[in-house]
């Protein structure tokens, strides 16, 4: 029988096929598979930290306690956060660079491939730490995401650090993945591919890559801090020995803005991938795309104390990051008006892949718009820590990044699976997913001006209408997204076959290679004109 | 395992909860801004206006972008026969969409700035108040009015009870934004606070003022406000500070100058009177009874919190009181941790916040409810001598 | 292929060494960030430091309040008050106030005071000759003591600031050097 097996060669395959069962997966360096392995890990992840958040939800559904006890709520608010942002958001543009950047560069794969199989499986320990954590007496990580100073130090619980450590891997994985894109994308170019040739996607994850190599050194740092502070006695953060808890917040926001671009820049490239291809026209001011994305990373580096504006800096520390936030708006505004650009007068059609992305600009520009909102300081000081604030980066990252990936994975499905997924069953997904997004998010708006605190178990009554309709706006937007799983698999299992070029306007080495993407590419590097 | 514990039983509240909404729309009795609130300053008042022409700006080009995305998307489909245009560049237009944009941002800066001037002079003030930030409550010390030390220090404490929490009782009109002693200033008074924590970091906010200001332990940060409407004014923590984080609200009564003389004039013989009461205490014998009641009362309100109310605590979070050594031991040591509280924890000192009456009768029901049956009827003036042991 | 092997290791160990610095640059934020903050007042912080200057001038011109206050934190039987609660000063004229602590508890016990000012800006103009908050202060149980602080406001102090509140908060430090001690062991 195995014989047998061994006898199917793919005819593309001029190596080794690849080792069956659980040792594929294991020991692949393949980039084509890990990046598999990245997205799919990233979509556990999005459904766990979901799960959570329709814990914390439900417990929101109308005031008093019911369901979970406030520590615990503290628990669920602090780890959504981190899986959404490190195993969800993360993973999966890392997934879509493993799999896409090699195909869009024309190179048989990552430049590193056993550093990419690393970074990869060190994932699911980090996750398998902090999640266990939650089991431990005295339960998990329960000081937000942020892990304020001492909130996290002195007063923290006795997990803290399995928090620290989950968190030193995957900044590990993370840079490592970081310096395989950087690496990739200079070296592994093929001829005639410049720099100014490259598709937006490929631009974007360089910038991206150079962030996170800026940046999680940063987070590594933060969190040791608290590590020693916590439990060697040191006292970077406390004002007894001479520290500063204000300082952590700085330490952490040099870290925490950039990082937010990490999570939405290569969005920017997945966009400026589909909304031409589905314009049938070449994507408006390229150059300029380029441009702006390298100066919002710049200028990332220069706005972190606008999270901090209540902290009490001097006024002219506030003025300057009032500034510099206000800044950011010109980039993106030209990134959101080459979109609209590219659309004026082309012929556009309407499949999911451009649904979504149209949803992308709508929605994220609406996350922009508030982005601006917040940073006006003196407004700020109103805003600033309310569900406001929650409505602004669920905007930015649920509607903005995840729609994205979801908009990246439509696209690129055929390409993976050799199958067209069912149209009809996209659209469901996305009509379903932008009004229950919009039900969830957006009259939090109302409930931060309003003077709804965050990260509360508990509410005034006065805010208990608007709840429960962000909560069931929550509980729809989670039970759709198990139609995109449902949706996937059919896509894999079957469908209609599909051509190497599925879409008629895409541009891109990608769509030159059959589909399914055989297991190996480009091994002779193909002419770039 | 431990997710049981806390995941009561769902199913039981999904139906639960659809039954009391109804019987929630009964008491509701105030109704949701859907705005940021004008409040009752100028400062608030110039934030708000701010915060409107932002939005409005907002609102604009929003209606522009899209409008002329949505007349794209509606003319210029393949569905509809046209041929895609073939431009892709325009230096001109790219300029254009980068200075207007820059143009309009300098707009909002202007006001923007003079705002945030405005709110960063704390000079002239004529009361200053330290608010310290605590696990989960404020603390309110008059340090100076018009050049006058005031005598006058408090804790601010959630009002709302427990029961109502709890959904087992009707939740009152305030819910969650009520305290047992709010912050009283004058109106039409420069106020200036101090900001400071004793653990955590924590948020002092009144929407009504628009002060938000973070209280840092170790570190001391000044805002000031000047209000000219009486009125009761409510705000809440806005900083995650633990476990109680959503439970300990801010609330702030604005008097005329009248009034607020005489409240302080009421407030300064309280202190006296309550001084007095102390010092009867300490001459008598109080029996284990009279103990236990009171201590309840003040072991409900103040510990229970973490300690939970059957005093088991919450394992690896907040330590049992039932059967501890602590509880069980020396009294002296009891009274201390009670007193100035263990470093390093989430055990606060209580020493400004309960009298001696009130750390012996704590003391005392922590000895004897849940079957900590030491016998101890530990008096006040035990708690006196303990305090002044070493200074004696 | 052995080439571009050489190529991408050349690069890796760049982009290490970027990652390096940037370790290397957090663990220089620490003393970057307190020198910032003392040079420019930001976080009320200035104040650690005793200066031989010495006010050239005495600006009788305008008074400012200086304002006293303190907190004791949790864990220390230890009252802690200023004497005065506010002076007024001349900016320029050296001025000393006294704090009094007493360890109202049945051990020893070394406290920190922390001091704070508030604004922030001012710190760089609040001048210290003298101030126990430079030292430990060890008192035994029952000890009180009063502790001096010698100061002077800069008369270059702008004019919009008419009050300085000087905040010390008072921390339990026993324990930490107790465990400093046994580390060093």
């Amino acid at each position: 029988m195995s014989a047998v097996l061994d006898d199917h060669h793919d005819h593309h395959d001029h190596h080794h096929a690849p080792p069956k069962g659980i040792m594929r997966w294991l020991l692949t360096t393949n980039h084509k598979d890990i990046g598999a392995m990245y997205l799919w890990f990233s979509f556990i992840m999005f459904l766990t930290g979901g799960f959570m958040a329709m814990i914390i939800r439900a417990e929101l559904f109308q005031p008093g306690l019911q369901i979970v006890d406030p520590n615990f709520f503290n628990q669920m608010t602090t780890v959504h956060g981190l899986v959404m942002v490190f195993g969800a958001v993360m993973p999966a543009f890392t997934g879509l660079a493993n799999y896409m950047i090699p195909m869009m560069i024309g190179a048989p794969d990552m430049a590193l491939p056993r550093m990419n199989n690393w970074s990869f499986w060190i994932l699911p320990f980090a996750f398998l730490i902090l999640i266990s954590s939650l089991f431990t007496e005295g339960g998990g990580p329960n000081f937000g995401w942020t892990f304020y100073a001492p909130l996290s130090t002195t007063f923290g619980p006795d997990s803290t650090a399995m928090f620290v450590f989950s968190v030193h891997i995957m900044g590990i994985s993370s840079i490592m993945g970081a310096i395989n894109v950087v690496v990739t994308i200079m070296n592994m170019r093929a001829p005639g591919m410049s720099y100014m040739k490259m598709p937006l996607f490929c631009w974007t994850w360089l910038i991206t890559a150079f962030l996170l190599i800026a940046v999680m050194p940063v987070l590594a740092g933060a969190v040791t801090m608290v590590l020693t502070d916590k439990y060697f006695g040191t006292s970077f953060f406390d004002a007894a020995g001479g520290g500063d808890p204000v300082m952590f917040q700085h330490i952490f926001w040099f870290f925490g803005h950039p990082e937010v671009y990490i999570m939405i820049l290569p969005s920017f490239g997945v966009i400026s991938a589909i909304i031409p291809a589905f314009s049938r026209k070449k994507l408006f001011g390229y150059a300029s795309m380029v441009y702006a994305t390298a100066s919002i990373a710049g200028l990332s580096f220069l706005v972190w104390s606008h999270h901090m504006f209540t902290t009490g800096m001097p006024v002219f520390g506030e003025l300057f990051f009032m500034y510099m936030t206000m800044m950011i708006a010109v980039p993106t505004g030209v990134k959101v008006f080459n979109w609209v650009a590219t659309m004026w007068r082309g012929a556009m059609t309407f499949e999911t892949p451009m649904l979504f992305a149209i949803g992308f600009v709508i929605l994220f520009t609406i996350g922009g718009f508030s982005g601006l909102m917040l940073a006006i300081a003196p407004a700020d000081f109103q805003y600033h820590d309310t569900y406001f604030v929650v409505a602004h980066f669920h905007y930015v990252l649920v509607s903005g990044a995840i729609f994205s990936i979801m908009a990246g994975a439509y696209y690129w499905l055929p390409k993976w699976t050799g199958h067209m997924y069912d149209e009809t069953l996209g659209k469901w997904h996305f009509w379903l997913s932008t009004i229950f997004v919009n039900l969830l998010f957006f009259p939090m708006h109302f409930l931060g001006l309003a003077g709804m605190p965050r990260r509360i178990p508990d509410y005034a009554t006065q805010f208990a209408d608007v709840n429960m309709i962000v909560s069931i706006g929550g509980f729809c937007f989670g039970l759709t997204q198990l139609l995109f799983l449902y949706i996937v698999i059919k896509c894999i299992k079957g469908g209609e076959k599909a051509p190497a070029k599925p879409w008629e306007g895409a541009e891109g080495l990608e769509w030159s290679i059959p589909s399914p993407a055989p297991y190996h590419t480009f091994e002779v590097p193909p002419k770039v004109s | 395992m431990h997710l049981s514990r806390y995941l009561r039983s769902g199913g039981a509240l999904l139906a639960s909860g659809f039954a009391s909404v109804e019987a929630m729309a009964g008491e509701q009795t105030k109704s949701m801004r859907y705005n940021m609130t004008e409040g009752v300053t100028e400062i608030s008042q110039s934030v708000y206006s701010l915060h409107q022409i932002i939005l409005w700006i907002c609102v604009i080009i929003g209606v522009i972008v899209f409008g002329a995305m949505f007349y794209s998307i509606f003319k210029h489909r393949k569905s509809k026969g046209v041929k895609p245009a073939t431009f892709h560049e325009s230096v001109k237009v790219e300029i254009a969409w980068t200075i207007v944009p820059i143009i309009i941002l300098i707009g909002m800066a202007v006001p923007a700035t003079s705002t945030l001037r405005k709110m960063e002079d704390t000079s002239d003030a004529e009361l200053t108040i330290k608010v310290t930030g605590y696990q989960w409550k404020w603390r309110y010390e008059y340090i100076d009015y018009n050049g006058r030390k005031l005598d006058i220090d408090y804790f601010s404490n959630l009002g709302t009870s427990q029961r109502q929490i709890h959904n087992k009782e009707k939740k009152s009109e305030n819910y969650l934004l009520e305290v047992d002693r709010p912050l009283y200033i004058p109106t039409g008074k420069k106020v200036r606070f101090l900001i400071t924590a004793n653990d955590v970091i924590h948020s002092w906010w009144v929407p009504a003022f628009s002060v938000k200001k973070d209280a840092i332990p170790g570190f001391i940060n000044e805002t000031w406000t000047k209000v000219d409407e009486p009125g009761t004014y409510r705000g809440q923590c806005a900083e995650l500070c633990g476990k109680d984080h959503g439970f300990m609200p801010v609330v702030v009564k604005a008097l005329d100058t009248k009034d607020f003389d005489g409240w302080l004039n009421t407030e300064q013989e309280k202190v006296a009177e309550a001084k007095r009461i102390e010092y009867e205490a300490y001459g008598r014998d109080w029996p284990l009874e009279e103990l236990m009641t009171e201590g309840k009362k003040i072991y409900d309100a103040k510990c229970a919190v973490c300690h939970m109310p059957n005093g088991e605590g919450i394992p690896g979070a907040f330590p049992a009181l039932k059967d501890s050594a602590v509880a069980l031991g020396d009294i002296s040591k009891h009274i201390d941790v009670v007193v100035y509280g263990v470093q390093g924890t989430a055990m606060q000192a209580f020493k400004d916040q309960l009298n001696d009456i009130e750390t012996a009768a704590v003391v005392t029901y922590e000895r004897n409810a849940w079957g900590n049956d030491t016998g101890d009827a530990v008096q006040p003036r035990t708690v006196r001598d303990h305090k002044q042991q070493a200074t004696k | 292929m052995t080439e571009l092997a050489q190529k991408n290791k050349k690069l890796v160990v760049k982009l290490l060494g970027c990652v390096a610095f940037m370790s290397l640059f957090v663990v220089a934020l620490v003393p970057l960030y307190n020198t910032f903050c003392e040079i420019t007042g930001l976080n009320g912080k200035g104040t650690g430091i005793v200066t031989d200057d010495r006010p050239s001038t005495i600006d009788t011109d305008r008074l400012v309040t200086v304002q006293f206050i303190t907190q004791v934190n949790p864990g220390m039987p230890w009252s802690f008050e200023p004497l005065e609660s506010q002076i007024k000063v001349y900016p320029g004229e050296i001025k000393k106030v006294m704090f009094r602590a007493t360890n109202m508890g049945a051990k020893e016990i070394t406290g920190q005071a922390i001091p704070s000012v508030t604004p922030g800006l001012t710190a760089t103009y609040f001048k210290k000759t003298e101030c126990f908050c430079f030292n430990q202060q060890v008192l035994k149980a029952g000890e009180s003591v009063d502790m001096p602080v010698a100061f002077f406001v800069d008369p270059e102090l702008p004019k919009e600031y008419g009050t300085i509140t000087l905040s010390y908060s008072l921390f339990n430090v026993t324990q930490a050097i107790e465990q400093a001690e046994l580390a060093s062991k």
